[in-house]
């Protein structure tokens, strides 16, 4: 029962498939647009000036020292937070250190863990509000913000929650204790979503913390603080200490920090690996990746098609396991780039907090740079850089969705992670080769496959050197699935029960 | 001659069975300990030696003191045979472990006369060998069984059947205890290719001859070329090579030093290498094949 135009699909090498000529084209320059449906900011509070979150209140930092957090979709100032200097670093971790032998070290295992469904509880809650001020601060689009990050968030704490009081079960033959006071910085990407990786295991475990949030995207941490109140966690357990890049090394090379949890670039995570070299603190890293999404000719095209947008425009590009890399088989390579290209003219750049806006504000100035930097790399390697001519908002920092096409294994912007909403397309033949090709990276953290084999995508999931595998899907998330990366992608997993024991001592 | 042969056994007289008169006339043949890298046994390529001297002062061997590139090329042959070792079922690399613990009791006087050679009680040397071989029994046993302890089925709240399980880190370097030549070795080696790493591990400085003996056993115990690869050496000279090399994804040292153990950390940097530092004598677990596996999530949609 098929329709002429599905036949003529499934003949994909006789089909006509330049976009323009095609008689399938799609069609998006008429007279109508979306009507502007922006998220009301009315319900939102947000102070003017942030202190720092030790022992339970909010205090003034040491230094005095305050730096501007922007909304990056106006490029205005939403509010000034304070800079941590060594001296409120060493307040925050002799509080938390004071907490864990004090009150949290002596709670119940079960009383911690309601504290943590509390916590939960009371983020779904306020689930709107910290969806808006996601998207104000870091620029992302309120249907994300509103659908993936908060929900996650209030699941991640419920899930880790329910761990509290169970962990004698989760490892046979081994007594678990915890670590004592986690260090904990995490990226500007997913900042309330990071938080919530970081702070539910740790918390469940029994360790106490503290969070340095990223330079350019505080505001939901800080307001995460007042949650944490709320619920009744004690002062000190929690601490929140805003800052940049040397706040970072503070907490981490801190003598009473016990473990170390990183969420950001290779490169610094080299450097904070190095920085731990000698010391018995533990770490966990979740690092760079660059992602291979490989379409075999017969899969779904237009659900690969549907899978490669959500895994490189999903959040700008700004996703460590973002489908970075398309590979597709020569046989549909055709079809499948004018599809994406298609696909793409839909897509809308514009307001965060439009509800119709698929891909926001590119999070920073200087994220905004390197992209352009790379943009420019890629033409000057030869390849050719296609991006939908659709419209940008005139303030702010943007960039379109992007793709390059004709891309070689050695081209830099194959190899390198752009963090940015910009795909490298390449062909392959056989499976071998999209493995041989998926694998040559330093990278390993997620890889995408996309075929109506089964056995072809479980031998992919086999093949690739990575630690997450979305076969016919991607960017998928969820706490009971571990998370993180083989090889120069970090070191430990983040959720499910992978992500308990880099948070405890396990002893016989 | 026979009530103090730790002390006078010597290689002019391997094989003097108790209380027999000796065979004054034969010149005992001396083995040449060499490394054993790609499933052959090389000499190291530097020329090098290391001379190992008995408790008597007595020598016992020129050990080859493997150089940089020595261990550079045992490298490229566990990486070579790594995907091939882990793409065996579990079932067969259990057997292959456990033909391991069949043929190193076969051998076992043998393990136990280099052992007493190099200074060991004649129990002390008995109870390390056999505990060598059992060692290599339970871990046999764990190949088909610790990915079911350990992986997991997770339930997650959309439409997606969702799977983690454990994989083999890949290249291994094993830095072995100074104490216990074989039960070191084995304590470091077992857990690490039970679940499907290839290795290369450096060798006590004390006791190399077992490690090298123990290639033999290797070597005709069905364990691929490459799966393991044995080198002697120094580990002061050694260290920063094994932390730095960008092919090797894991580090597992008992080397107790801890400057060595920092350069270690520090150098493991480059990839990220993991860094397992141990301390000798712990037993058997799964945790230790734990140690040398990654954890990877498969999702796949459930539909129609």
């Amino acid at each position: 029962m098929t329709t002429p135009d599905e036949t003529s699909e499934s003949t994909p090498e006789t089909a006509d498939t330049t976009p323009t000529s095609d008689k399938r084209e799609l069609r998006f320059d008429t007279s109508w647009s979306y009507a502007p449906a922006p998220e009301s900011t009315d319900h939102i509070r947000l102070e003017s000036t942030y202190g720092l979150f030790i022992d339970g209140e909010m205090v003034e930092p040491a230094s005095g020292e305050r730096f501007s957090t922007i909304n990056p979709a106006r490029d205005e100032k939403l509010a000034d937070v304070s800079m941590a200097g060594a001296a409120d670093v060493d307040r925050a971790v002799q509080a938390a250190r004071q907490a864990l032998e004090g009150p949290w070290g002596q709670m119940s295992d079960a009383e911690r863990g309601k504290i943590l469904f509390r916590v939960a509880r009371m983020i779904q809650e306020r689930a709107r509000e910290l969806a808006i001020i996601e998207s104000l601060d870091g620029g992302k689009p309120i249907r994300e913000s509103r659908d993936i990050d908060i929900p996650l968030v209030a699941a991640h704490f419920f899930y880790y929650a329910g761990w509290a009081d169970k962990l004698e079960f989760a490892f046979p033959g081994r007594h678990a204790r915890p670590l004592g006071v986690a260090g904990q910085i995490i990226p500007w990407n997913f900042p309330l979503l990071m938080a919530a990786w970081k702070l539910a295991p740790a918390l469940a475990t029994g360790n106490t913390v503290v969070l340095k949030p990223a330079e350019t995207t505080p505001l939901t941490a800080l307001k995460l603080a007042e949650i944490l109140q709320d619920a009744g966690v004690p002062p000190g357990v929690v601490n929140i200490v805003t800052g940049a890049g040397e706040t970072g090394a503070e907490l981490v090379q801190h003598p009473l920090v016990d473990k170390v949890a990183f969420t950001g670039s290779t490169e610094v995570g080299k450097i904070i690996q190095r920085a731990l070299a000698g010391t018995s603190k533990r770490f966990t890293l979740e690092l760079g990746g660059k992602a291979a999404n490989i379409v075999f000719e017969d899969a779904a095209i237009d659900q690969a098609v549907e899978g490669i947008v959500n895994g490189i425009f999903f959040n700008q590009g700004h996703v460590c396991c973002a489908g970075s890399r398309l590979f597709v088989q020569e046989s549909v390579a055709d079809l499948l780039v004018a599809k994406l290209k298609d696909r793409m003219a839909t897509l809308i750049v514009g307001d965060p907090l439009d509800k119709n806006t698929d891909i926001g504000a590119i999070n920073s100035s200087d994220q905004l740079e390197k992209i352009e930097s790379y943009l420019e790399i890629g033409k000057s390697e030869g390849v050719e850089v296609y991006q939908p001519s659709c419209s940008v908002p005139d303030s702010g920092f943007w960039c379109r969705p992007t793709l390059f096409l004709g891309c070689a294994q050695s081209h830099r912007v194959v190899q390198e992670e752009i963090f940015g909403p910009v795909l490298a397309v390449q062909t392959f033949r056989t499976v071998d080769e999209a493995i041989k090709k998926a694998n040559n990276t330093p990278y390993g953290l997620s890889g995408g496959v996309w075929t109506d084999k089964g056995a072809k995508a479980f031998r992919i999931s086999d093949k690739l050197r990575a630690g997450v595998v979305w076969a016919n899907t991607y960017n998928k998330f969820d706490p009971s699935s571990p998370f993180g990366g083989y090889k120069e992608s970090g070191v430990g997993r983040e959720g499910g029960l992978h992500g308990l024991s880099p948070y405890l001592e396990l002893s016989a | 001659m026979s009530t103090d042969s730790t002390q006078s056994s010597s290689l002019e007289q391997p094989s003097v069975a108790d209380g027999a008169e000796p065979e004054t006339q034969r010149l005992g043949v001396l083995k040449t300990y060499k490394l054993f890298v790609g499933g052959k046994f090389p000499r190291t390529e530097s020329g090098r030696y290391d001379p190992l001297a008995a408790p008597s002062g007595d020598l016992i061997a020129n050990v080859s003191r493997g150089s940089r590139k020595d261990f550079r090329e045992a490298v490229v042959a566990a990486r070579a045979a790594q995907s091939g070792w882990a793409g065996r079922s579990a079932y067969n690399r259990g057997q292959i472990l456990y033909r391991i613990a069949e043929v190193l009791e076969g051998r076992k006087a043998q393990f136990r006369e280099e052992l007493e050679l190099c200074g060991l009680s004649s129990e002390d040397a008995s109870s390390e060998v056999a505990h060598a071989i059992d060692t290599w029994v339970h871990y046999a046993g764990w190949c088909d069984k610790f990915q079911q302890l350990f992986s997991t089925v997770n339930p997650v709240a959309s439409s997606h059947f969702n799977f983690t399980l454990l994989e083999p880190t890949g290249v291994v370097a094993i830095v072995a205890a100074e104490e216990g030549g074989l039960a070191g070795l084995t304590a470091a080696l077992a857990p690490a290719i039970a679940s499907g790493n290839t290795c290369i591990a450096l060798a006590s400085e004390r006791f190399p001859l077992s490690a090298i003996t123990f290639g033999e056993v290797l070597h005709t115990s069905d364990v691929p070329a490459g799966v393991v690869n044995l080198l002697t050496g120094r580990r002061s000279e050694l260290i920063e090579h094994i932390a730095s090399h960008l092919d090797v994804n894991a580090v597992v040292s008992y080397d107790p030093d801890p400057d060595r153990r920092k350069r270690l950390q520090e150098e493991a940097v480059h990839n990220v290498k993991r860094v397992i530092l141990r301390e000798p004598g712990h037993g058997p677990s799964p945790y230790a094949i734990l140690d040398t596996t990654e954890a990877k999530t498969t999702w796949h949609p459930i539909g129609t």
